[in-house]
């Protein structure tokens, strides 16, 4: 057998795929995800649909790959003490409870024939919004930036109505006296999100916290890392007994060139503008949204498809 | 030698007019880490005491079924502009793979009315009991079937694919895929004269995940929940371990 098809058979997938293509795609996603310092789950799990890995293990899989390569990140950053553990668990408990919530809606729609729709069409809407802010917002900061000089505009803290909620409590790390619905909320949405979604969710908490809730930059990524991994380890435990579809040997794979693809990617991403990343970034968001979209508006070659009965 | 092998296994046994002798290339298929499919040499001999009638016409027929399932199948339709799935219809029992050699195509090879009696054409293997009230084409859900495995290799119909030498000795090869159902993979050969059946012969081919694969099915079934902490451990471990390389590689 000659190396280059090296062909691995995925135990709980049940197909038989190129380990090095798989080793390839973990690692790429990997560079990308150190070079712009993203989870990568966002961009993995629509690679793995298109390389015919079925959604449902795509989903669960990749949540087991993120609490993986979150670990390190979270070590380091509780190192540095830039996880406010309070404002974490407040987070958690809110994300706990999205994921239980999301596997129940995956699962009721799974019955229904309807979790590919489902799984397509959050992809579609969530980095469509999410690459098309991106990339407005970093158009708008390189013409600010070859505008010369380059005058910052200082960001007054408003006192919104994120403010006035009842059940107020003191997040001492982060500097805020907050109502805890805020937070709560923002974790179950990341939760039905990562459990949908088979994110992390970082690419919404992250704005969350810094827009909604206030929070200061420096404890913001630290304490996304720490919900995440519980959240993210929560729903593998959910898929893996409601649906088994957690294929470790899919998610090892992927995790050793992700882990290698990071190191390289952070390597490079420090070498390159921020402002030029985030249009890549953008950009890149974007091709793999409207390639899931085509595949939703297009006529398909084959309108039927297969699938195990007896889920009504 | 194998030929002399068959023929005197032919010899020694007692029979019918004429009678299928099998043999097999091998009788289990295991799917490992790194299967990516099989191939089953098919051979035996036909055994007859009076002189090979000379008045009709013999071809043999193969099927190789494996393990049947209900089945859903879905058709997408346009609704607001995107494709969703639609209508359904469940199939109550479909072979997750078969194939069907003949040493002729399979008109000349078998009568329709055998067809029916022992179920041996790809239609005849599926078995649909009704539709629901909306759905009123079931049989395109059923051609789709159909359709979507035998592009994924999992339905062949491979007709003058058996070799039949002097109306004795026959051999036919199938290709098993790489993404196979575990299960029994019941074999028939059947002996037609002039498309009516004569003898059937029957036999099974085990397929099975072996090793790790098996273990870590069997696991993530029967013990889920130790399955997903595991797969939690193995994660977090394989990430740290990557990671520890590679800085050591750095220095």
């Amino acid at each position: 057998m000659a190396i280059g098809d090296m062909l691995i058979y995925l135990p709980i997938a049940e197909v038989s795929v190129n380990a090095f293509l798989l080793l390839g795609l973990g690692g790429m996603v990997g560079v990308l995800s150190g070079m712009f310092g993203v989870g990568g789950g966002f961009l993995m799990t629509p690679l793995l649909f298109f390389i015919g890995i079925p959604p449902a293990v795509a989903v669960a899989t990749e949540a087991n790959q993120i609490v993986a390569s979150s670990f390190s990140g979270v070590l380091a950053h509780l190192r540095r003490k830039t996880v406010d553990l309070k404002m974490g668990t407040v987070l958690l408990v809110g994300g706990l409870i999205g994921a239980a919530l999301g596997v129940v809606i995956f699962n009721y729609l799974k019955a229904m024939g309807q979790v590919d729709l489902l799984v397509r069409l959050s992809y579609v809407v969530f980095l469509g919004i999410v690459g098309g802010l991106m990339f407005i917002e970093s158009l708008r900061a390189l013409r600010k930036t070859r505008a010369a000089g380059g005058a910052s505009v200082s960001e007054r803290r408003k006192h919104t109505w994120v403010h006035n909620l009842p059940f107020k409590m003191k997040f001492r790390v982060s500097g805020l006296y907050i109502s805890v619905i805020p937070p709560l909320l923002v974790g179950v949405f990341v939760g039905i999100l990562s459990a949908i979604m088979g994110v992390g969710g970082g690419f919404i908490m992250v704005p969350a916290m810094i827009y909604l809730l206030g929070m200061p930059t420096k404890v913001v990524v630290g304490t996304s890392l720490f919900q995440i991994i519980f959240v993210t380890a929560f729903t593998t435990l959910l898929h893996a007994t409601t649906n088994f579809t957690v294929d470790i040997v899919l998610a090892v794979l992927l995790l050793v060139g992700g882990v290698i693809g990071a190191q390289i990617g952070t390597r490079i991403g420090t070498r390159m503008k921020a402002e030029q990343l985030r249009i890549l970034l953008a950009a890149l968001v974007l091709v793999v949204c409207g390639k899931l979209a085509l595949d939703l508006l297009l006529t398909p070659s084959e309108i039927y498809s297969l699938g195990t009965a007896g889920g009504h | 030698m194998l030929r002399w092998l068959v023929l005197f296994m032919v010899l020694a046994l007692p029979l019918r007019a004429e009678q299928v002798v099998l043999g097999l290339s091998r009788d289990e298929v295991a799917i490992t880490a790194t299967f990516d499919g099989s191939d089953i040499l098919i051979f035996g001999a036909i055994k007859r005491e009076e002189p090979i009638p000379e008045d009709s016409n013999l071809e043999v027929i193969i099927a190789l079924a494996g393990p049947s399932e209900p089945i859903t199948v879905r058709r997408k339709d346009r609704v607001a502009g995107i494709w969703v799935n639609v209508d359904a219809v469940e199939v109550d029992e479909a072979p997750s793979f078969y194939a069907v050699l003949s040493s002729a195509p399979m008109e000349t090879a078998l009568r329709q009315v055998e067809d029916l009696r022992h179920d041996i054409t790809i239609p005849r293997a599926i078995r649909s009991v009704g539709a629901p009230m909306n759905v009123t084409d079931a049989e395109a859900f059923t051609e789709a079937l159909i359709r979507i495995r035998a592009g994924a290799g999992l339905y062949q119909v491979l007709e003058n694919a058996v070799d039949l030498e002097e109306d004795t000795l026959f051999r036919g090869q199938v290709t098993l895929p790489a993404n196979l159902t575990e299960g029994p993979y019941r074999t028939r050969i059947f002996l037609t004269r002039d498309g009516n059946v004569v003898d059937i012969y029957e036999t099974s081919i085990a397929v099975n995940k072996v090793g790790l694969e098996r273990w870590l099915y069997e696991l993530s079934r029967n013990q889920p929940l130790i399955y997903g902490l595991m797969s939690l451990a193995i994660a977090i471990a394989a990430g740290w371990g990557a990671s520890a390389a590679f800085r050591l590689l750095q220095r």
